[in-house]
């Protein structure tokens, strides 16, 4: 929808050093790694692009994050190693998916405090319109009114 | 008591909107450090040279650390800050010559002149990823104890220089914490 | 001069607008019928100057005349002409200009459908949408005026237009998405007339819906369009990315989902009232709110749109103003309304009222999910990154329990279904679903995934529950052909758009979990093979475009075994002349069933390339889903109730106006398509 997010990156290539991959070509030893370093690649943000993961972008220091990730995963480092290595050079700015602390409760569980608000919005206008299903049952019962709401509303 | 849920939305709203207001004054480009107040990550590289370089080699006292490459523009604009800087010889700056190739960056240096007291040669960029870099021109402030202060990501003009760098300077300084810390 | 003529035209504008959200209003509040018939004639001359704005402002694009300092900024005289033209929506100004005049564009069909509505009725929307382009008017007079000049005239050719813009995607999508947006507006003003006649009734939902249809509709168009895009420009495949910019349109869509449920039930039904309407002042705001944050640079963004704090501020006042005073309005007029009718726990309503908490709950989700990177940085002063992966956390679920309620909520019955009648309907279905959920993609992909799974299981839940209904509905008829000529549009409409759900799950599990992608360096004469292709790199040439120079590289690409030509595909690496910006063609060999898609990376200095391969299953699917659904918008809009109902009003010409109190249970005038 924005390419025009991927703009800083396109900005950074015309003064990146010249003759550098934008894409590699990563070996590995199995699937299972070449996994891992998909969906790590998918999860940390690009730092200096503005908003793209490191799959999707094209920025110098990308790339090297990307070899980063590549060598860890060579060297048999697990996903929380090199997870915490992120962490401590780039902060929490580099996960797509923030963690869990005390700072983020909001966040995570913000969505669920949605749910239940529906839910009690949901209730009270199931309570609020059978408590008219009384009131109004009087009004149903007559026939002219209901043949006259049905012509209004003559469909199904 | 029922009539006022209906006034709920307003409120959210209300709420809503005096955050959005004040969401504006804040600068989400503005990336801050990671490595702030901690010590400068080992190395063991090389310079432009080719002399091998270690955390042993930086200066005792307070110094910049730079990131440029001979690629980078902005680079250039500041450029002129830190040949003042080096003249002037009060604060020794360190450059680290970032994801470059070794010719094109000493030849920028004989054209533009060198204010660098060394520059570290990282053409891939792996020492970046340590200092948390993420593209030139960065400068990093450290202390006399090897333990980075501040930094800054763009263009360092003479207005941040002095609006900036300078006061940080001067509170290092006149921080008891920093001997002590030794 | 003829910059100048524009901006005459459009202080001229923006006198009308003025006009126009005070005199029909006043005329409402005063009973002066003269007043109140102005809004039609205001709004026609609304739209024929800012009309007239847009079009000086395009012939400054295209004849070039850098003097006027957006056409400076965003045109270069390289850009090929199809490109000058729509570089007019390329930057703030015009693109702001554009939505306004979008905005003049809907009055102007609110005035010409809406003969059969109350005058007064009509002269409350006509003024409320008349404010709301005062308001837009003077936000560009006062801090984006699009015929700024420069003076002196610079001498260059023009900076240019952002490469990524130039493109059909570019041409498309803003406007579309504009259209959709602003469509929204209409359904604010019906919402807010209403609250202020205090007739807050059937008829007004009737009258809402075909508008909340057609910019439902096209407001997914405008969605799709932006996620086709961003598919084949980008370069990595990625057809949504839970970007900040991405996601208003996304909440808005969500709340005018919901809304055009609620307003089936308040029509029908007569109930959720209060519930309805304030969905409709939500939709608004998420559209607003999209505006403003694309705007204001509020968040890290993303749209090159230049942000600047007045510029945010001032659309926060008119987001302040109109939203705020109609949540205050509701909050005043709401609890007056009273649902006339119950329903039982098991019944459409409930389906449809779980339908809306979900929405409005991914909804809100999806904003906080936007937001709170700006509220955490405003607390703590440290930024925080949100994604895809968050979103897809909250959002996943959430839609998986709303498919679920989609295939219940048509077969059930309005006020009372039994719990028997449900299983003895959908008990096989359920059945069907979770085995061919197993089987399809093992069958097609020859692949097994539990994502996967359950979302084709989920699309034939949605599909065989249509077919159960459709045979249900024609049951007692005559004839089949003759029972499914009975079903009127909006049923159509309906389960069409359901359709398209379905369609878009599909291609959306199927994407997403057996997508398979390859990065390699190839020399000449070097294969690749990917998902049963293969990937043959035969070579590399220049070639010069209008405004760009180029190489182009030849992929030819074959069938695994057989060695059938499948497609040849030419993805290119350009530079730009004007800007000397570089930029990646991808080359899509686009089918039903599959993409095949190459990126190039760049050129080594032994003329190698590196490239990425790409092999998207059924990737249209996600596109073909949302214009099934947008079709079928359309359809329900046309239903003959409301051509009826316009036939109806007419006849009875001298009731209108008339004040029905609301809930009477007596024909309502009008009904407007």
């Amino acid at each position: 929808m924005n390419p025009l997010r991927y703009l800083p990156c396109l900005v950074f290539l015309l003064t990146a050093a010249p003759g550098l991959a934008q894409v590699d070509a990563f070996a590995f030893e199995n699937d299972e790694q070449q996994q891992r370093f998909r969906t790590l690649s998918n999860e940390f943000r690009c730092p200096m692009c503005q908003n793209a993961n490191l799959t999707g972008s094209t920025g110098g220091v990308a790339e090297d994050l990307r070899r980063e990730i590549h060598r860890m995963i060579l060297a048999g480092n697990t996903d929380a190693e090199i997870e915490q290595f992120m962490f401590e050079r780039y902060g929490d700015f580099i996960f797509y998916l923030p963690r869990l602390r005390a700072d983020t409760v909001l966040l995570w569980f913000g969505p669920l405090l949605f749910l239940l608000l529906g839910g009690y919005i949901g209730w009270r206008i199931f309570r609020q319109a059978s408590g008219n299903q009384q009131a109004a049952s009087n009004i149903e019962l007559d026939p002219a009114e209901q043949e006259r709401l049905r012509r209004l509303l003559d469909d199904e | 008591m029922n009539k006022f849920i209906f006034y709920a939305p307003i409120a959210a709203f209300l709420v809503l909107a005096i955050v959005l207001w004040r969401g504006l004054y804040l600068d989400p480009t503005e990336l801050p450090s990671v490595l702030i107040d901690k010590p400068m990550p080992t190395f063991a590289m090389a310079t432009l040279e080719g002399e091998p370089v270690g955390n042993v080699d930086l200066p005792d006292s307070i110094f910049l650390l730079n990131v440029w490459g001979s690629y980078c523009l902005p680079c250039l604009v500041e450029h002129p800050t830190f040949m003042r800087l080096s003249e002037e010889g009060e604060f020794p700056v360190v450059g680290v010559n970032y994801r470059d190739r070794q010719p094109l960056a000493l030849d920028w240096l004989d054209l533009n002149g060198d204010p660098f007291a060394y520059s570290i040669l990282d053409e891939d960029g792996r020492f970046g990823i340590d200092l948390g870099v993420y593209g030139a021109p960065e400068t990093f402030l450290v202390d006399s104890d090897g333990v980075i202060r501040y930094r800054h990501v763009g263009v360092l003009e003479e207005n941040v220089w002095r609006e900036v760098f300078l006061p940080a300077i001067a509170e290092l300084r006149g921080a008891p914490a920093a001997p002590a810390s030794r | 001069m003829i910059p100048e003529l524009g901006q005459f035209s459009l202080i001229l504008a923006f006198c009308l607008s003025i006009l126009l959200g005070v005199m029909p209003l006043a005329g409402a509040a005063t009973g002066n019928r003269l007043w109140m018939s102005m809004g039609r004639p205001l709004g026609a001359g609304l739209f024929v100057f800012l009309g007239i704005c847009l079009f000086i402002l395009g012939h400054a694009f295209v004849t070039d005349d850098f003097s006027v300092r957006v056409v400076a900024a965003q045109s270069n005289t390289l850009l090929p002409m199809q490109y000058k033209v729509t570089a007019l929506w390329g930057g703030h100004e015009g693109s702001f200009l554009l939505w306004t005049f979008m905005l003049s564009g809907w009055i102007l069909a609110v005035g010409m459908f809406s003969k059969s509505m109350p005058v007064e009725f009509v002269a409350r929307v006509l003024g409320v949408l008349g404010l709301l382009s005062a308001s837009y008017i003077l936000f560009m007079l006062a801090t984006s005026n699009p015929f700024d000049r420069m003076v002196p005239v610079p001498p260059a050719d023009g900076a240019d237009l952002n490469t990524a813009l130039q493109d059909i995607g570019f041409i498309l999508h803003p406007p579309t998405l504009y259209m959709g947006y602003v469509g929204y507006s209409v359904v604010f003003a019906f919402a807010i007339a209403a609250l202020l006649s205090g007739r807050l009734d059937a008829a007004w939902a009737r009258w809402s819906r075909p508008w909340a249809n057609v910019a439902w509709a096209i407001l997914t168009i405008g969605i799709a369009l932006g996620s086709w895009w961003a598919y084949y420009e980008l370069g990595w495949g990625g057809w949504w990315a839970w970007d900040p910019v991405e996601n208003p349109p996304l909440i808005t869509w969500l709340f005018g989902t919901a809304l055009i449920h609620s307003l089936a039930v308040t029509e029908k039904r007569r109930v959720f009232k209060s519930w309805t309407v304030l969905l409709a002042i939500l939709a608004f705001a998420g559209s607003l709110l999209g505006t403003f944050i694309t705007r204001s640079g509020l968040l890290t963004s993303v749209h090159a749109f230049a942000s600047d704090p007045s510029r945010g501020v001032f659309i926060l006042a008119i987001l302040g103003v109109f939203v705020g005073g109609a949540l205050l309005l509701y909050a005043i007029r709401a609890p007056l309304i009273k649902s006339e009718f119950g329903f039982g726990s098991l019944s459409r309503e409930i389906f449809l009222l779980s339908n809306n908490v979900i929405l409005v709950v991914a909804a809100a989700s999806v904003f906080l999910g936007t937001l709170f990177p700006m509220f955490y940085q405003a607390l703590t002063g440290d930024l925080i990154s949100i994604g895809p992966p968050y979103f897809n956390i909250i959002f996943v679920p959430l839609m998986i329990l709303l498919v679920i309620l989609l295939g219940i909520g048509p077969i059930s019955r309005w006020k009372k279904t039994s719990g028997d009648y449900l299983k003895q309907q959908l008990g096989k279905v359920a059945m069907a679903s979770l085995l061919l959920g197993v089987a399809l993609p093992l069958i097609v992909l020859l692949d097994i995934s539990i994502p996967a799974t359950i979302a084709v299981a989920l699309a034939v839940w949605i599909v065989l529950g249509i077919g159960r209904d459709l045979l249900a509905k024609t049951a007692n008829k005559p004839s089949r052909r003759e029972g499914l000529r009975s079903l009127t549009y909006g049923y159509y409409g309906m389960q069409g758009a359901h359709f398209g759900v379905a369609v878009m799950l599909v291609g959306v599990a199927l994407t997403s979990y057996f997508s398979s992608e390859r990065s390699v360096l190839l020399q000449t004469g070097d294969t690749v093979e990917l998902g049963g292709y293969e990937f043959l790199f035969a070579g590399s040439e220049r070639v010069a475009g209008p405004n760009y120079n180029a190489d182009r590289a030849t992929v030819l690409v074959t069938r695994d075994g057989d060695g059938d030509a499948v497609a040849d595909l030419y993805p290119e690496l350009r530079v730009y002349l004007a800007s000397g910006t570089p930029s990646t063609e991808m080359a899509i060999d686009p089918s039903l069933w599959r993409d095949l898609f190459v990126t190039p990376g760049e050129i080594r200095d032994n003329g190698a390339w590196t490239m990425t391969v790409y092999v998207k299953p059924f990737v249209r699917w996600i596109w073909l889903g949302a214009i099934i659904m947008a079709l079928s918008a359309t359809i329900a809009a046309t239903d003959r109730r409301y051509r009826k109902l316009a036939r109806v009003r007419k006849q009875a010409e001298e009731t209108a106006g008339e004040k029905v109190g609301q809930g009477e249970l007596q024909p309502v005038p009008g009904g407007g398509t």
